[in-house]
Order: C-alpha cells, then structure tokens, then sequence
C-alpha cells in the first residue's frame, strides 16, 4: 500500500516503503522514438534502469542475406534515418575493400561532402531536440529549418530527402551540377550564424545549464568499457574519431579539428556537437572546393558499377552489362572485412562476409547506439527521473540502427 | 600496416600459444581462430596486455555456416584506442556448443551476447542476463539461423471482436518472392522435368 493507509509500525508511525517501478515509453516524446524502459524509482531516484528494446525491429540483416549487394545499399539508410548517407558509406565501404575497387577522386570528395552535411544533419536533430527534452521550446524550431536546407540539398544529389541509396559500390550515383555546389557553399558561409543564434539560445541559458552540466558523467575508463564510440567518447576528453585515427576516403587531405569535452557530462557531449558542426561546415567548404577543382567520373567503371548512358545506347555489352548489373547482380569474392566508419553518432561498422555469390552470406551491423543505450543503466542509476530524458537525448539513441 | 599485424599477431601467438589455434592477416584485417574454452582468459590478456591494449569490444556477432560440423563461428571484433588497431577473434562451436560469456572483462559483451543469444541460440555460459533482446516477447525460433524462413512463422493482427493483437500462422498469398538471377552456368542448379532420369539410369 502506497497511499499509507497501512502503518507497519504504530509506535514509531514509520512506512513500508518499497521502490517505484515505471514503464517509461515506448511511445514517450522523449524517447526519441520506441524505447521502452523499465526504471525503478526510489522516490525520484532511479535505482534501475532496463531498457527493453526491439520494438522498431526489422531483421534487416536476415533481409539482406536473400538480396542483392545493391538491393541491401537502400536498407542502409533506414537503420539512421537522421543521417543517411554516412551508413550507406560504410556498406560502400565494405564492398569496395573486398573488391577492391577504387573510388575515382571526385566521389570520394562528394562522399566527404555528403557525410559531412550528414554529420550537420545528425547533430542539429539531437543538439536541438536534446534541449527540448530538458525544457527549451525555439531550438528544434530554429534547427529544424537549417535541416530541411540540408535535405534539400540531399534531394537536389539524388532525388529524395532521406532515403538517399546515393552512394554506391565504386562511386556515387550521380554528379552533382555545379549551382548545387554553389548553393552548398552559399549555405555553409550563412550556417554558422544559425548556429550563433542557437548557441546564444543554449550555451550558457541558466535552465539548460542547470539540466545538463554534471549529468550523465561517464568516465574514461567507463567510456572504454562499455564500448562508447564517437562523441560519446570525445566528451570524456578522448580525441578518438576515425576519420582521423583511421582514415577512410579522402578525410586525411583535410584539414579539422577534433573537439573533445573535459567532464564527460551530458553539457560537454553538447559543446562537442556544436564544435562538431562547425568543423564539418570547414570541411564542407574544403570538399566544394576540391571539387570544383576536380572534373571527372564519379563511378569506378567496372563490373559493380553500370556503365554510362551513352555507353549503353551504343554498345551490346553494355546494355547486357547493365541488365545483368540490376538483376544479378554483381559477384563479391569469397572473404571476409570488417569496415566502419565515423557516423555521426559513433563508430558504424559492417562486418561482412561473403561467399563470393552475388548475395552477402551474412552481414552484421554495428550500431554506435546500441552500445551507448546499454550503458542506460550505468548513466541513469542514482539521477533523477527528469534526468532520464536529458540522458536519453545526450546518448542521441536512433531506433532504426539500434533496432536494424 | 600489414607488417604490425603480422608482429601483433606473432606476439599473441606466442604468449598465449594455448588459445591461438590459427591466425592470419586478409584485407589489412587481423584474425584469430580460438579454442571457445579460452576465449575469456584470451580476451582479458588482450584487454590487459600493453602491447595490445584492445581497451574497447567493437561488436560480437555470430555467423551460421550449414553443413559444417561446428556449425556457428562466433565472432569478436575489438578495437584498441590507444595502439590504434583491430583484431577479429573467431570461435567455432557446434550447436550444443556454449560459449564463455566475457562480460566480466567487457561489461559491453552483455547485450550482444544476448542478441548472439537472441538470433542465433548460442548459450553464454555465465551471463547474468540472458534474455532475448530484438526479437517480440515470447518469440520463439532463432530468426538469423539459415534454416529460419525469412517470413518467420507467425504473424499478428489487431483482433476486432478480442480488442487485442493476435498471432497466427503466417499465410501467404503468393509464394515469398526469392527470385534467382544467377546465370545458368554460374551456380544455380535446375531440375527440369527428365532430368532424375539421368542419375536413375546410372
């Protein structure tokens, strides 16, 4: 009985008291969509926090293993819905490497481009929603605008907002015309005013401070346990990210800054994010222009690539090529490679083995989120349940990949 | 880059000649074949080790190959920080088979080991929790073994006169698509009618 009817103990009038369990989602705004969590409470403390999840599980990696290399490209972009084209690149990745196809220069810059506006994307997504969990209403409204311009920007490459399917196997689908560049530029040199303003918004606004500082610390030595990846890890003040410990593409000729947090509280993870986003607006600008300096084809043509158009309205073999390309397929030798790149929220990675058939025998997906939402129970024991929601959005936790 | 891993992988050997049964470097990519009863001991000694220092687990997955005695290669991915290299540890074991759980080295193991758990039906001998993770309550049958259909077995709808969700059977309409687009030649083998005739006549 908790209304205290029934008193244990009449002499000294003291209560039985017993802990709190609350289901906290799975349809909760503040879950940042179907997390179910089963949070035992002592009064507004929580003792224990077990997240249910799989609710937004698709078997995508049983899916893949009946399809095609390119049929599986488009399911990557529904694992991390807020940053598409930095999952396909890591697929794109995997195959090239067991192929060993490589990436004619002008594609991996647009993928360097493209992952970067995607990095914007993920970061604007959680900095901005992040701070409507704790109590700030404008934010999401403001970064939300900046998004829908980079979406567009997405649509303008290759025909659709967030299901891009635009980088593939040997290149990128398309080329992006110059006035696309242009805008890209034009947007990345107005962007950091956006950012000012919802800096001037954050930063140091009493309320979001009060929320965010000192909450959800997590230590070094925590941080390795538990596997975090990504700002995760550079919060707690280590300067780990791939694209410059392990670089990948043409990340290494460019020229940024790795931000790193000192306390490893949720207010650090968001100061990273916000540097985070500067940086990759210079990288942007540096991508266009390289680009502009860089003409050229943006497949690798070959067996896994189409052939061009007009190769195809003059020549046999490559209409068959191309008619054999979408409906076989192309072959993957026997092997096995693991490939990950630095998404935005961590470390992604695909481990993929294939048994030289034109269908990946088993392909596993390495999610950042589904490291960090585990680490739930560690970051949220002995805070406040209010400070669930601020550690949730600090995890930045995506269903779509950490569910797959 | 090959070179250090073909020196890292020489060093485990030798330290712990016990646990490394093979090991080779493909794609730039260091991999181990272990005994499954020392993959514990291996993994903190991997952990521990300052030459190798693979401070954080990167991912455990599971990979079902049919028809091979030891059915399942559990595999270990691990990342070290602070050498800056991977290694990819494989376990084979057979169906009956369990697996040392390692979160007691990497607290982090703990959910992929219940999804190895989950889709595969491999058991982690000492983990505190293994319940299934991804897959709905009270699903049964083990999604990412080759001989799970990928339609699964049961389906749910919302029941009108129970005002609840229902399971049922799974019924097709048609037949799930599985279209074959391999060359004749290169791999797909066609029975057409006649053709039991040859192999009879032999």
């Amino acid at each position: 009985m908790m209304d205290g009817s029934k008193f244990d103990d009449a002499l000294t009038g003291e209560q039985k008291i017993r802990n709190f369990n609350i289901n906290f989602g799975p349809q909760h705004p503040a879950a940042h969509g179907v997390l179910r969590l089963v949070l035992e409470l002592d009064g507004e403390i929580v003792e224990r926090c077990d997240p249910h999840i799989g609710l937004l599980h698709r078997g995508t990696e049983k899916l893949m293993e009946s399809r095609t290399y390119l049929q599986n490209l488009p399911y990557f972009d529904r694992l991390d819905y807020v940053a598409p084209m930095n999952q396909e690149h890591a697929w794109c990745l995997a195959i090239e490497k067991l192929t060993g196809v490589e990436v004619p220069r002008r594609a991996s810059l647009i993928r360097v481009l493209y992952s970067e506006i995607g990095r914007v994307l993920n970061h604007l997504l959680n900095v901005t929603t992040q701070a409507m969990d704790v109590g700030a209403l404008t934010p999401p409204l403001w970064g939300f605008e900046e998004r829908e311009k980079l979406m567009i920007f997405y649509e303008r490459a290759c025909g659709a907002r967030l299901h891009a399917a635009y980088f593939r196997p040997g290149g990128v689908h398309q080329d992006l015309p110059d006035a696309l560049l242009d805008d890209i530029e034009q947007w990345a040199h107005e962007f950091p005013r956006v950012m000012d303003d919802i800096d001037g918004l954050l930063t140091e606004n009493r309320i979001f401070k009060q929320r965010n500082a000192d909450i959800g610390v997590v230590t070094q030595e925590d941080a390795l346990n538990y596997g975090f990846s990504g700002v995760m890890v550079r919060g707690s003040g280590m300067a780990w990210d791939l694209r410059r410990s392990q670089p990948y593409e043409c990340y290494d000729e460019f020229d940024f800054q790795i931000p790193v947090g000192k306390n490893g509280d949720c207010y650090d993870r968001y100061l990273v994010r916000m540097e985070e986003m500067r940086q990759s607006v210079s990288i942007i600008k540096q991508a266009i222009a390289k680009l502009r300096d860089c003409p050229g084809d943006i497949l690798a043509r070959g067996k896994i690539t189409p052939p061009s158009r007009s190769d195809m309205k003059t020549s046999m073999e490559s209409l068959i090529h191309h008619f054999k390309l979408y409906t076989e397929g192309f072959h993957v030798p026997a092997g096995e490679v693991y490939c990950a790149v630095e998404a935005p929220k961590g470390e992604f990675g695909v481990y993929l083995v294939a048994d030289g058939s034109n269908k990946p025998y088993r392909s596993k997906i390495r999610a950042p989120g589904f490291l960090h939402l585990q680490a739930m129970d560690y970051m949220s024991t002995g805070h406040q349940l209010a400070d669930v929601a601020a550690i949730i959005g600090t995890m930045d936790v995506v269903f779509g990949e950490i569910d797959r | 880059m090959s070179d250090a891993l073909n020196e890292l992988g020489s060093y485990i050997e030798g330290k712990r000649p016990d646990c490394v049964l093979a090991w080779d470097v493909t794609h730039g990519e260091l991999n181990m074949d272990i005994a499954p009863s020392n993959i514990t001991g291996l993994v903190e000694f991997l952990k521990a080790d300052a030459t190798c220092r693979f401070s954080s687990l990167v991912d455990i997955t599971a990979v079902d190959y049919t028809g091979r005695a030891k059915r399942f290669d559990v595999v270990y991915h691990f990342l070290s920080m602070y050498q800056n290299h991977r290694i990819r540890l494989r376990v084979s074991i057979r169906e009956d088979q369990m697996v040392p759980s390692i979160t007691e080295v990497h607290p982090s193991a703990n959910w992929f080991e219940r999804e190895v758990f989950d889709m595969f039906g491999i058991l982690f001998s000492g983990h505190p929790d293994l319940r299934r993770i991804l897959t709905d309550y009270g699903f049964r049958g083990y999604p990412l073994r080759k001989d799970f259909p990928t339609t699964g077995y049961t389906e749910v709808r919302y029941d009108e006169v129970e005002k609840r969700v229902v399971y049922e059977p799974v019924s097709l309409v048609q037949e799930y698509r599985q279209f074959d687009f391999m060359s004749p030649w290169e791999g797909a083998e066609y029975i057409l009618p006649g053709d039991e005739k040859e192999t009879e006549a032999k």
